[in-house]
């Protein structure tokens, strides 16, 4: 990558992150309240990316960890009056922890079999969490009612642009821990697992302990991310995770792009928004119309939103290199 | 007249509507949502995901209030009802909720559905005092005016339905000896607890036999013999649709043949009984409380004529079989009733005001001699309800109207 294209990404970065701090300044605070939705869903997806876009294999239960960091949080919170940003670590911890687990038997299937095995973990939980031996903690079917943190008394905002600020400070330190984890060591670990994993091997990388990890660091951002909707949705309940929630996860990486930090936030602006504008267009069948947006996607943007823009810009700057040649090369 | 006021015009119209509406009338107040011109209603349905079979309700009231519209609007008003779709997602309703109220400013909320999504609004629509109206769901907690007292329900809740098997059978089988079996969750509690309450103290010991079942159970068969062997010739069957098949088919198999009470959630003739065979469901109970569109008896009758009517003009592409557009029909009415009533005092308060001050309200799609009311110390709308048994084709309606109350 040369340097002007480094200078490039980090004046992008840096009107990026402008705007997100003005944002909640000039919206009402129903669009803050689902910008801070964005967030959450970036944070997911950019866990599930880590899975399935980097590593390879295909998760179709996440909304499972999803729960489980947003339960954790909810519990922590009502029964134990734990603070709210101190459930954030304690929810990446445990959904860690899970995934490390439930990844170590998984990660003998591959491919499809994965999927399936993780699809019951998504199909399950829900039923799981009505469970009647932990109704006391988990409040069964009717779920938990939790508060919404108030800001500090010296700061001027809303609840509302408060928890955005929240959210968007836990984003950026997940993105920034994901962005070291994937352009290092690890991250080429995984990337050489899902294109070669024999060659992999040899080379001395351990893969089953490497894809354990990921799916356990994977697990980690989708609880984390679970905490944060969590208290933001003030209230939890086994409806709010059910398998429509794995899948589209699933959906909005597919459509952000695969192995693509920039795509975790597509996606999440695709699964936030997409399902409101079906909605206006058809009640009669919103699902039709969402499938057809996302048809038409895939078929414009086969390699998701990021990739549209990755090829947009070479192409940009390629026009640009033959009008004045210079020593720019193409990555 | 209007345009030329006499002070004598004005003294007689100030003091016949000082009468019966009080200052209401005399001038007129605006809440968010409400103008010379509009009314804005909020809802939330499940046009998708898994409970989309219901959105029809609020399509039928999109068309309701067209009807309405087109001939006047409510005291000159139109009515605009927002209705988003939710997909019976928690999270979801609270953010489309969130959008009717802070962005649409809706003046009410209307007919909210489904349990799971009106819990997590709860809370929030009480903290912002928005009027949470005549919700599309039978939990009996949506009737607690002490500490919610912007949310009131519709539907006969299931704790008065409980109560209603319960004086049944107090009045008509005071020697039955009565098994139970419930669905182990909130619903099936509630139901469970109308029962007991209407049972009482006299009543507890008819109950000779309990048993309950995890929705993630596979089957209640197991359940159904231990009831039965209790010697019950009386059975509560207070399941959801699926346990309620293999709970009546069961009972049928094994020769069980006691007097059968089956919970109004698992009533339904497309989804229950013709799975158990409609030969062996004869003689089944159940509650309604409003007129069943496929039951011959009120082929001819008026409000049915004029519900089919509205169909045919407004909601063509709707079911006339659903008993679910007969339902929305009635809560549209329920909902324009309060309107009116509200006259020119449109704010959150009033409307609240009004819908908490419901007198003896009988609309013609109820069961003959129902009437509704509330209280700002009683939101349950309806307490009345009828039992009903299956005839082989359909649930026809038997015996008189029974209430909870007195």
């Amino acid at each position: 990558m040369s340097r002007s294209s480094l200078g490039f990404q980090r004046a992008a970065l840096a009107l990026l992150l402008v705007a997100a701090c003005v944002l909640p300044f000039v919206i009402s605070n129903y669009r803050v309240f689902q910008f801070t939705l964005v967030l959450v869903y970036a944070i997911a997806l950019l866990g599930l990316n880590m899975l399935t876009g980097y590593n390879g294999q295909i998760s179709l239960g996440h909304g499972a960890f999803y729960a489980i960091g947003a339960y954790a949080a909810a519990i922590l919170m009502d029964r134990f009056g734990v603070p709210y940003w101190a459930t954030l670590p304690v929810a990446g911890a445990l959904c860690l922890v899970a995934g490390f687990l439930f990844g170590l038997p998984a990660l003998r299937f591959e491919g499809l079999y994965l999927s399936l095995a993780t699809f019951a973990l998504g199909v399950a939980l829900p039923q799981i969490l009505k469970y009647k031996g932990i109704e006391h903690w988990t409040g069964g079917a009717q779920g938990i009612v939790i508060n919404k943190p108030d800001p500090p008394p010296w700061l001027p905002v809303s609840q509302d642009q408060w928890l955005y600020f929240v959210t968007l400070a836990v984003t950026l330190l997940m993105f920034w821990l994901g962005w070291n984890l994937l352009r290092g060591r690890i991250g080429r670990a995984m990337v050489a697992i899902r294109d070669q994993p024999i060659a992999a091997q040899a080379m001395g990388v351990n893969t089953s302990m490497v894809k354990a990890m990921t799916f356990g660091v994977s697990a980690m951002y989708t609880g984390v991310a679970g905490a944060l909707g969590a208290i933001a949705i003030q209230f939890v309940a086994p409806d709010s995770f059910t398998i429509f929630l794995s899948i589209g996860l699933v959906v909005g990486i597919v459509v952000g792009g695969l192995a693509s930090i920039s795509g975790a936030l597509w996606g999440a602006l695709f699964i936030q928004f997409i399902p409101n504008v079906a909605d206006q267009i058809s009640k009669a069948a919103p699902w039709a119309i969402y499938g057809l947006f996302l048809i038409v996607f895939m078929y414009v943007m086969p390699t998701g939103v990021a990739g549209f823009i990755r090829i947009a810009v070479a192409r940009w700057r390629r026009g640009r290199s033959q009008a004045h040649p210079s020593k720019e090369t193409p990555q | 007249m209007r345009s030329n006021p006499t002070r004598r015009t004005t003294l007689v119209a100030a003091a016949s509507l000082a009468l019966p509406f009080s200052s209401a009338w005399a001038q007129k107040k605006y809440g968010p949502g409400a103008s010379d011109t509009e009314i804005k209603l909020g809802q939330t349905m499940p046009y998708s995901g898994p409970a989309s079979a219901y959105g029809t309700i609020g399509k039928l009231h999109q068309a309701y209030f067209r009807m309405i519209n087109e001939n006047g609007g409510i005291n000159g008003r139109k009515v605009t009802l927002i209705s988003l779709d939710d997909g019976y997602s928690p999270p979801k309703a609270v953010e489309q909720v969130r959008k009717l109220v802070e962005q649409d400013e809706v003046l009410a909320l209307f007919q909210t559905l489904g349990t799971p999504s009106n819990s997590a609004i709860h809370k929030y629509v009480n903290a912002k005092k928005v009027p949470h109206l005549f919700l599309a769901t039978g939990a009996t907690k949506w009737a607690d005016p002490k500490h919610f007292p912007w949310t009131i329900g519709f539907n006969l809740s299931y704790q008065s339905e409980g109560q209603i098997y319960a004086k049944y059978l107090m009045k008509n089988h005071p020697k039955a000896k009565v098994a139970i079996l419930y669905q182990n969750d909130d619903y099936g509690k509630d139901l469970l607890k109308g029962v007991e309450d209407g049972l009482g103290s006299t009543g507890a010991k008819m109950v000779v036999a309990k048993a309950s079942y995890e929705v993630t159970d596979p089957t209640v068969d197991s359940q159904i013999l231990t009831l039965q062997g209790s010697g019950a010739d009386t059975f509560i069957n207070i399941t959801t649709p699926k346990f309620a098949a293999q709970a009546i088919r069961k009972a049928w198999d094994s020769g069980w043949k006691p007097l059968h009470l089956v919970n109004n959630v698992g009533a339904s003739v497309g989804s229950v009984l013709t799975p158990v065979g409609l030969d062996k469901c004869v003689g089944l109970l159940t509650v309604q409380y409003y007129k069943d569109p496929n039951d011959p008896q009120w082929k001819d009758d008026p409000a049915m004529l004029e519900w089919r009517g509205f169909m045919g003009k407004y909601y063509r592409e709707g079911d006339p079989k659903d008993a679910s557009n007969l339902y929305a029909y009635i809560t549209a009415q329920t909902m324009v009733h309060v309107l009116k009533a509200c006259g020119n005092d449109l704010t959150r308060a009033n409307v609240m005001h009004q819908a908490t001050n419901i007198k003896n309200l009988k609309l013609p799609l109820l069961l003959p001699g129902m009437a509704m009311n509330t209280s700002p110390d009683d939101y349950f709308l309806i307490e009345q309800a009828q039992l009903a048994r299956f005839t082989g084709v359909l649930w026809q309606g038997q015996g008189e109207l029974i209430s909870t109350t007195g």
